[in-house]
């Protein structure tokens, strides 16, 4: 194919061939690879903790607390600006990683709080808590098969552009408040039906319900009170204070293989800094934390240390994760089946090299 | 039938085991006070064995997705798991765990 040429664009719908083909191929609800973990450390690492999360939350709370007040207090000067960025990734990019960790029930030991700060999140990231639970069980299922994974980043050929926009979350804050909208009407489209069982759906009605509710009374107040800062407080963090969430988020798949039974070749660990560990809580070592959901995000540095020799190199930073990435990420928008191939160790055993095709060539392309 | 499955020194207090018997797979627990119990090896939810996953008191956790089964009555306890998972009759003889298939 010519290298000026954009690739076609695949079906990764869940009910059309795509997932026809992964289920004929034996990639739906297969049996994936794991690193062999003594099982006596592997129940030391899933054991539940109360303290950390509890620690984490007050810490995430408190901070939400104060950078509002500056926020407020500051109002109308260039002093208020640092309160609200702080603001904005405490909400619009922290409330990923609480979402995801509560939603998998791993953050606390104690079942309420997971639920409380789940249901917290998942209206801060905009979504839907009741189908958003299924969609993720979906993508630890069949992660990164195409036809099956409603929750694949990147989707080939990507644009570029709009993945830069997304860094604002300008698009994906309204899509996501026109599905909210369309769920509490109580319609849920074919894909959604899926991976949500009907048992679920009038329970995705009443929360999408609740948080439209929440805009709503939001809207109600800033009128009210003739004041712009409700909005900066409810809604608007998710657009402003979103990048966090994004820059670390795209980085968990894109560029790897599609396909594959193997989480070491279809996922991303990456060296970060404790204040980005912190607001992502460590999903950073993100093949860690697919090969094994159930370990908690406090535990996953060691697991990490324990798996590291089975596993391709870690990129060393943020920085080093998008110099690999986004090369890869350009060859997928010309070349068909092309993906950056992760190199496992000497030391590390290899999986179903069957449904691993070696990664065209550029010769081989043209 | 009963059918021997294992020595009960091979299960931990509080944990589980996986046995494959005549194409299917099965998980064996002993909860905290010792006793055995016996259920299917995969999770209803999706096809996830079961031995990999935690036990927390009566109850043990899929290693994949979270969802909870009692496996003493099989009920299951929370979600993604909704279709309950069938538990099989067990006993010691002479230190050797068996399940009445």
């Amino acid at each position: 194919m010519p290298l000026d040429q954009t690739v076609t664009q695949r079906d990764y719908t869940l009910t059309g061939p795509s997932s026809e083909r992964a289920r004929e191929l034996g990639l739906a609800s297969a049996e994936w690879y794991h690193s062999d973990i003594p099982r006596k450390v592997m129940k030391e690492l899933m054991a539940r903790k109360d303290g950390p999360a509890i620690r984490d939350t007050v810490i995430w709370v408190v901070a939400h607390v104060l950078t509002a007040w500056g926020g407020i207090h500051f109002w109308g000067t260039w002093a208020c600006v640092p309160f609200w960025i702080a603001y904005g990734v405490l909400y619009g990019s922290a409330c990923d990683s609480r979402w995801h960790e509560c939603g998998h029930g791993t953050a606390f030991r104690t079942a309420w709080m997971n639920d409380v700060v789940y249901h917290i999140a998942s209206f801060q990231v905009m979504r839907n808590p009741v189908s958003w639970r299924w969609s993720h069980a979906r993508h630890h299922t069949d992660t990164i098969i195409v036809g099956r994974d409603p929750e694949i980043g990147w989707m080939h050929p990507v644009s570029l552009f709009m993945k830069l926009l997304s860094f604002t979350s300008i698009i994906d804050a309204w899509v996501s408040l026109k599905i909210l909208a369309r769920n509490a009407m109580g319609n849920f489209t074919t894909d959604e039906r899926d991976y949500i069982p009907a048992s679920e759906l009038p329970k995705a009605v009443l929360a999408a319900r609740v948080h439209m509710a929440i805009y709503a009374a939001t809207v109600l107040a800033a009128v009210a009170w003739q004041s712009f800062i409700p909005f900066m407080l409810i809604g608007l963090p998710r657009l402003y204070g979103c990048w966090h969430m994004y820059m670390t988020g795209l980085i968990q798949h894109g560029g790897l293989a599609e396909d594959v039974l193997d989480h070491r070749l279809n996922s991303r660990t990456a060296y970060m800094n404790p204040v980005s560990r912190w607001i992502y809580w460590n999903m950073n070592y993100h093949v860690e934390h697919h090969m094994f959901p159930m370990v908690p995000y406090h535990a996953l540095p060691r697991l990490h240390e324990l798996v590291k020799a089975d596993y391709p190199a870690p990129c060393p930073s943020i920085w080093a994760a998008y110099a690999e990435m986004i090369p890869a990420v350009i060859r997928q928008r010309h070349e068909r089946g092309y993906f950056l191939k992760k190199t496992l160790p000497p030391t590390a055993r290899p999986y179903r090299e069957d449904l691993q095709p070696p990664a065209p060539t550029r010769e081989e392309m043209r | 039938m009963w059918v021997t499955a294992c020595a009960l020194d091979d299960i931990d207090t509080e944990d589980l085991v996986r046995w494959d018997h005549d194409g299917r797979t099965f998980a064996i627990y002993r909860d905290t006070k010792g006793a055995v119990f016996a259920t299917d090896g995969l999770c209803t939810h999706e096809n996830v064995h079961l031995c990999d996953g935690l036990v927390i008191g009566d109850q043990v956790e899929c290693p994949k997705h979270n969802g909870r089964f009692d496996y003493k009555t099989g009920e299951a306890k929370r979600l993604p798991c909704t279709a309950r998972l069938k538990t099989w009759a067990t006993r010691v003889v002479d230190g050797n765990v068996e399940i009445d298939l």
